[in-house]
């Protein structure tokens, strides 16, 4: 608890808030207190940087006043109740938001200190730049060789068959795949297990050499064994990307995170690092949501 | 008594039977009481004991009007005298329908005392018929009535008997249509099997020359009666070759749009007006066809000295019916089959996959064409063999835009015929149906019916292989 953030006001503000998650979902301004991020959100050697960041569907606001910074080969987990805002959040950051027609995003979203949002940034190589895998593994109906070589593809990354070949392998030894998959690199995607067509989408994200990789759930839909793999993954990749990843498991977070954001009906409330926000977060709020008081 | 107003006391009939059983079911239920120790509500008794009464009794009205007039007949038939029973097919069957117009009541005919007598006969028959008829009735909706009243027991269930009925009755609704196309099966089968008798087969599936004209008399002129029906496949085929061409790439092209790029207002827009163009009337292409794109097509390629074409062939020679006019009017008339089954696959492809591929910083052309369509082609494929089935079966435009000339060639600008146009063009008029002109048609439907029934099979198993992908 930290009493020069809160005063006694604030705090029964808040467990107002925490009785009526459910109740007042639509009443935003339940939480009208909460004005500023506590904790450490901003980086020295931010590879992102987001301030002032609002996104609407339609009338609705859906994020409020984020400011964060994503550090160069960090993982940072945002964590938060359904309908927190943290997958828009994610969205937002190589602009699949895009694809929603009713979603606006204001503020200032930065990769290497250029606007995602100028309207004269090309959206194609942003996203190319940054990579999304995604909660429900989404292998296209391929041979698990042209899953991963898609990217390149489209990229003209290689123009011989053997450079391919070899993004192909590279892409899929990183992503723990290979050595299941190589004698049957041309059977179609989709004939492999959850957590191996999960890994398989995580190769053929990193095959076009993305600097950043957001990962929206990668787990959720996989049992604890593929998902221990997929987590030692991150470990290893985080030595050469950049992370986001969306996460329901705490445990996840736990785990594979450097820093861990918390989100809560569209706001920021807490970023520390993640050993801090599982032990002694400075909110409240938080607090309760990895106590299990809500969530 | 009439069959109406037998019909009328049935009604009657089974209205009571109803009350009857309702009323008895709510007696025992207040002696025992309470509705509650019925096995069922009393409106169930009611409809058990109505639907005894109208089961039967309806049954047996359908089978008397069924039946009735034959069964005279055979009696009458049976008590000729000699001299009639010895006349001839023809005259007999002339003599039946006097004796029918007179006992009908049609004064006007003169006819000789023996024939009076039939009628007379036929008359007192009917009369005896009906009344049989009205007093089993009567007596079989007393006894059923009864009977229902006496089945009426607290636990007697009624409830499970109306649910039995009425799933026979949905039951028969269904196989209507199927005993319905069974029996056009047949009826085309057997007229086809008596053509067969008198063209082989052989000559028939494999010939190349059509002209179905048979000669009256034996030194006739132009009257050959050749039934090859190769050039009618042919131009089936160049025909539905053309609405192809023009359907597929746009049907196609149009559901891309509307699907992946059109934004709601568009999208609002655009499909109900494909969709009025697919309610516009085969007939109505028809005449569009022959009248405006037909002398287009000639004023605008007639006489044409085409640079490479032109060496070998001379000026192009374009005919006033040309099989491109039918296909390029059929094409359009097919667009919006096309673009809405197309639609309908391409939807159904994921959203995953295609967030999947623009999160690799592919532009929508590019999902389009290397996830979207792989995804979606079997589903496609099947689209567009139902449009070539039904592009095969169309017959109103070109019955009205191409001529009845059976040629065998693969050149558009000339008049080619199809299977259907000759199907109505041998059965329209006065015909007798026992020539091989006539049964012709039967054959050509057949055929006809074989290939669209395999191409139909084909697309629903493709589209079905497809569905068990993504279900």
């Amino acid at each position: 608890m930290n009493d020069d953030v809160l005063d006694v006001a604030d705090v029964r503000a808040m467990n107002e808030v925490v009785q009526q998650p459910v109740v007042a979902k639509n009443k935003i301004t339940d939480i009208s207190e909460i004005t500023e991020t506590v904790g450490i959100p901003f980086a020295d050697n931010a590879k992102m940087s987001m301030r002032n960041v609002d996104v609407f569907y339609g009338e609705k606001q859906a994020i409020f006043d984020v400011n964060l910074d994503i550090g160069v080969n960090e993982v940072i987990a945002m964590i938060g109740p359904s309908g927190c805002g943290k997958s828009t959040f994610l969205r937002c950051l190589n602009r699949m938001n895009d694809t929603i027609d009713i979603c606006k995003v204001t503020g200032e979203l930065n990769l290497e200190g250029q606007n995602i949002y100028d309207p004269k940034l090309d959206v194609v190589p942003l996203r190319a730049r940054v990579g999304m895998v995604f909660q429900k593994p989404n292998p296209f109906p391929k041979s698990i060789y042209d899953n991963v070589a898609y990217g390149p593809r489209i990229h003209g990354l290689a123009t011989r068959r053997a450079d391919m070949d070899e993004i192909v392998e590279t892409s899929l030894r990183r992503a723990g795949l290979w050595e299941e998959v190589k004698d049957r690199l041309h059977q179609p995607g989709t004939g492999l297990s959850g957590g191996q067509q999960q890994r398989l989408c995580i190769a053929r994200t990193i095959a076009v050499s993305p600097e950043v990789i957001l990962m929206d759930e990668p787990c959720s839909a996989l049992d604890p064994i593929a998902t221990a793999r997929i987590e030692e993954l991150i470990d290893e990749l985080s030595e050469n990307f950049t992370i986001a990843i969306v996460t329901h498991s705490m445990q996840q977070a736990a785990r594979v995170s450097h820093r861990t954001a918390y989100f809560h009906l569209g706001k920021l409330v807490e970023v520390n690092e993640t050993e801090k926000v599982f032990t002694n977060p400075d909110h409240d709020l938080t607090e309760s949501y990895i106590t299990g008081r809500f969530g | 008594m009439s069959f109406s107003t037998l019909f009328v006391i049935i009604l009657v009939g089974i209205a009571v039977a109803y009350v009857l059983g309702r009323s008895r079911s709510l007696t025992i239920a207040g002696r025992l009481g309470g509705i509650k120790s019925l096995h069922s509500l009393p409106f169930y008794y009611g409809t058990q004991a109505a639907l005894w009464c109208a089961i039967p009794c309806l049954i047996l009205l359908a089978l008397w009007a069924a039946f009735d007039d034959s069964i005279i007949r055979q009696i009458i038939l049976q008590h000729l005298s000699p001299e009639q029973q010895n006349l001839s097919a023809q005259e007999l069957s002339l003599l039946l329908n006097t004796v029918e117009s007179i006992a009908s009541g049609v004064s006007s005919i003169q006819a000789s005392p023996e024939v009076m007598a039939i009628a007379d006969r036929v008359i007192s028959l009917r009369q005896l018929s009906q009344t049989i008829l009205a007093v089993t009735i009567i007596c079989a909706l007393v006894l059923l009535a009864a009977w229902g009243w006496v089945k009426v027991k607290p636990e007697y269930r009624a409830r499970n008997g109306v649910e039995r009925v009425f799933m026979l009755f949905l039951l028969t609704c269904s196989t209507l249509a199927i005993f319905t196309t069974v029996g056009i099966v047949f009826s085309v089968l057997f007229e086809s099997i008596r053509f067969f008798g008198m063209i082989p087969i052989t000559e028939f599936l494999f010939g190349t020359h059509w002209s179905p004209q048979l000669a009256i008399r034996s030194d006739q002129v132009g009257s050959s009666g050749a039934f090859g029906a190769i050039p009618l496949f042919t131009g089936t085929m160049l025909i539905s070759l053309i609405a192809m061409i023009i359907a597929v790439p746009t049907g196609l092209m149009t559901a891309i749009y509307l699907s992946e790029y059109a934004n709601n207002k568009v999208r609002a827009i655009v499909k109900p007006l494909l969709e009025i163009l697919a309610g516009i009337p085969t007939v109505v292409y028809g005449f569009f066809a022959a009248l405006t794109v037909a002398p287009m097509i000639k004023n605008a390629l007639h006489g044409l000295e085409l640079p490479l074409i032109s060496f070998a062939i001379g000026p192009l020679e374009v005919s006033g019916e040309s099989a491109l006019a039918a296909g390029l009017v059929m094409g359009v008339m097919i667009i919006p089959f096309v673009s809405s089954l197309s639609d309908d696959v391409i939807n159904a492809v994921p959203q995953s996959l295609r967030d999947g591929s623009y999160g690799l910083g592919s532009t929508q052309s590019e999902t389009v064409k290397k996830v979207i369509l792989p995804a979606a082609l079997p589903g496609i494929v099947g689209a567009i063999l139902l449009a070539v089935s039904r592009a095969i079966g169309e017959t109103m435009i070109v019955v009205m835009a191409v001529g009845t000339a059976a040629r065998l060639t693969m050149n558009p600008l000339e008049s080619v015929t199809t299977v259907t146009v000759q199907m109505t063009t041998l059965l329209i008029g006065d015909h007798e149906f026992d020539s091989a002109k006539t049964l012709a048609a039967f054959a050509l439907g057949l055929v006809l019916f074989v290939i669209t029934l395999g191409l139909n099979f084909f697309a629903l198993r493709i589209v079905k292989k497809y569905r068990e992908q993504y279900d």
